[in-house]
């Protein structure tokens, strides 16, 4: 159907969308590539006019080396792997509780989500304040009730707190595409392995979760890119203090506290590295799924 | 679906899921709360939960203080205009993908996602510098440009799985009868496809609305949103809790709204259609 003329126009008329896009990739990133073999200190008067130093793979070892990236690279694997468990496993519990028949299912839908629309900056500043504040903090009154001492969240437990923050941004997410994936499990073979009297146990393990795992897979994957990348729940409640200092929010501080470029940039690298492999997954499963 | 339930288990599953569902509502529910206390009930040991004088003070405060109504237009601006932006750019890219693919149509797709995934940090540099370049640092112009181009792949996307499920005949038929390419776009494409464009409108607003990296590194006094008007809270000062509340509800309760009308296309728009 398609001739040579409407093949023409629509690449003309996907031009623009490519073209834009291409520009919002490339240019930053050669910059970045550019800047992370340089020395490139904008306070102590190194700019691209007068020239920068190339100082080959320095900053790139000097990164590696620097004693607070092992600590960044293992805090951002504890909070995404955190998140990830937290808010998997109670998705998955919660989208099963909701794919029951019950009264009110729309109402409770509706508060579960809700989480998911609230600003970051929003969610970590109630979520600092109102929940965990030591003193005034709905939970200081609730351990007080019990009798025991208030925890000062964000300085004794920080990583733990900002871990339930962001499971609390995400759960609402994770539960909506796990429920969206069960309901459209076929009831009539579960009926069948009731009858034959497969226990709760076997039916969830042999029927339900291999339903699931796909939406799971795409939970996961799509979580770890925002995951990686946390940046506000971090910088309003910590701001990367008492060990919550990711990789994310280590570049962040090399770029624009300490002002070196340089060194940020060849972090950056490390960060798109890391982004990619998680995206090469993520692409087969959604190319997938393009075919079908 | 006639699956029979005894009542006394439907009790349980209701109970169970209202319980967790007003507790994940919880900190939502109390900010709102909150807001209508005066800052000395805000505190109050043990936590007022019903019985306090409802004052609209607080409200008052915010908004006189730090000129709420800028923040929210520049929020409204960037949010809505890089929307609308985003829009007008993905709908003639999303109609040849879907009416007139080539083979090269998936890998162009696959490309476009695979932007999304560029780390905001690894680049917010050069970024910036390109922003001096053009005196965009502080601009609404320049944060729209910049989430227009963020939300751009999961605008095509999602018009695009919208698109391809309008029949193309139709489009053919209404070529045979000496439509033009714009009339077909304009009298028989788009009608169909209002539902699909006004669900994509909704959910990349929501989407920019919330946005909180760029949002935060690229503005100061002039273009800053909502995000970095909460952000100024990050540092108590005395009494907060109510303003606090109070400011906190002013920045969601538009868009808490607006994404309890678009959750089904939330699923939708943020798998990338790949779980229906």
């Amino acid at each position: 159907m398609a001739t040579k003329a409407s093949r023409s126009l629509a690449r003309m008329m996907m031009a623009p969308a490519v073209t834009m896009l291409m520009g919002w990739m490339l240019v930053p990133l050669i910059m970045t590539l550019w800047f992370s073999f340089t020395k490139y200190l904008p306070l102590r008067g190194d700019s691209i006019e007068r020239g920068l130093d190339w100082v080959g793979f320095a900053n790139y070892s000097r990164f590696l080396s620097s004693s607070a990236f092992w600590p960044s690279v293992q805090t951002t694997l504890l909070m995404v792997g955190g998140v990830l468990l937290i808010t998997v496993v109670l998705g998955v519990l919660l989208a099963m509780l909701l794919d029951q028949p019950m009264w009110g299912q729309g109402v409770v839908r509706i508060l579960i989500i809700a989480p998911f629309f609230v600003m970051p900056t929003v969610s970590a500043l109630v979520w600092k304040n109102m929940m965990m504040d030591p003193v005034n903090g709905i939970f200081a009154h609730l351990w007080r009730f019990f009798g025991s001492e208030p925890v000062a969240w964000l300085q004794d437990a920080s990583l733990s707190s900002i871990a339930i923050i962001v499971s609390w941004q995400w759960l609402p997410f994770a539960t909506l595409i796990l429920l969206t994936s069960i309901q459209s499990l076929d009831s009539e073979q579960l009926e069948a392995a009731e009858m034959d009297g497969a226990p709760v146990i076997k039916r969830f393990l042999f029927i339900v979760l291999p339903h699931l795992a796909r939406a799971i897979t795409i939970v996961i994957l799509i979580q770890t890119i925002f995951l990686l990348s946390i940046f506000a729940e971090i910088f309003v409640t910590t701001g990367g203090a008492f060990g919550t200092r990711t990789l994310t929010y280590l570049i962040f501080q090399r770029v624009i506290d300490s002002q070196n470029v340089g060194l940020g940039s060849a972090g950056g690298v490390y960060a798109i590295i890391l982004a990619n492999i998680v995206a090469i997954f993520l692409m087969r499963i959604v190319g997938k799924n393009l075919d079908a | 679906m006639a699956r029979n339930v005894s009542t006394q288990r439907k009790i349980i599953t209701t109970a169970a899921a209202w319980t967790i569902g007003l507790i994940i509502f919880f900190p939502i529910y109390w900010t709102i709360l909150t807001s209508f206390k005066t800052e000395a009930q805000a505190i109050n040991d043990p936590p007022l939960f019903f019985a306090f004088n409802w004052t609209l003070e607080n409200y008052a405060i915010v908004q006189e203080r730090s000129d709420y109504m800028k923040f929210l237009w520049n929020s409204v601006v960037i949010a809505g205009g890089s929307t609308i932006f985003g829009i007008l750019i993905a709908i003639p890219a999303a109609w040849s993908m879907a009416f007139v693919p080539s083979v090269r149509t998936k890998d162009v797709l696959l490309w476009m996602l695979s932007t999304k995934m560029l780390p905001a940090v690894g680049v917010l540099y050069p970024i910036s510098l390109v922003f001096v370049q053009f005196n965009l640092l502080d601009t609404r112009g320049g944060l729209m440009v910049v989430l227009m181009l963020i939300n751009l792949p999961i605008i095509v996307w999602m018009l695009y799985s919208y698109f391809k499920e309008i029949p193309g005949e139709i489009l053919e038929a209404a070529r045979m009868d000496g439509a033009t390419l714009k009339e077909e776009i304009l009298y028989v494409l788009t009608p169909m496809a209002v539902p699909g464009i006004a669900s994509t409108l909704l959910l990349n607003f929501i989407l920019a609305w919330n946005e909180a990296f760029w949002t935060l590194n690229l503005t100061a006094a002039n273009a800053a949103p909502l995000t970095a008007f909460i952000a100024s809270y990050s540092s108590p000062e005395g009494l907060f809790f109510a303003k606090l509340s109070a400011a906190s509800t002013m920045a969601i309760a538009p868009i808490l709204i607006l994404g309890w009308f678009s959750q089904k296309q939330l699923v939708r728009g943020l798998t990338f259609g790949a779980v229906k």
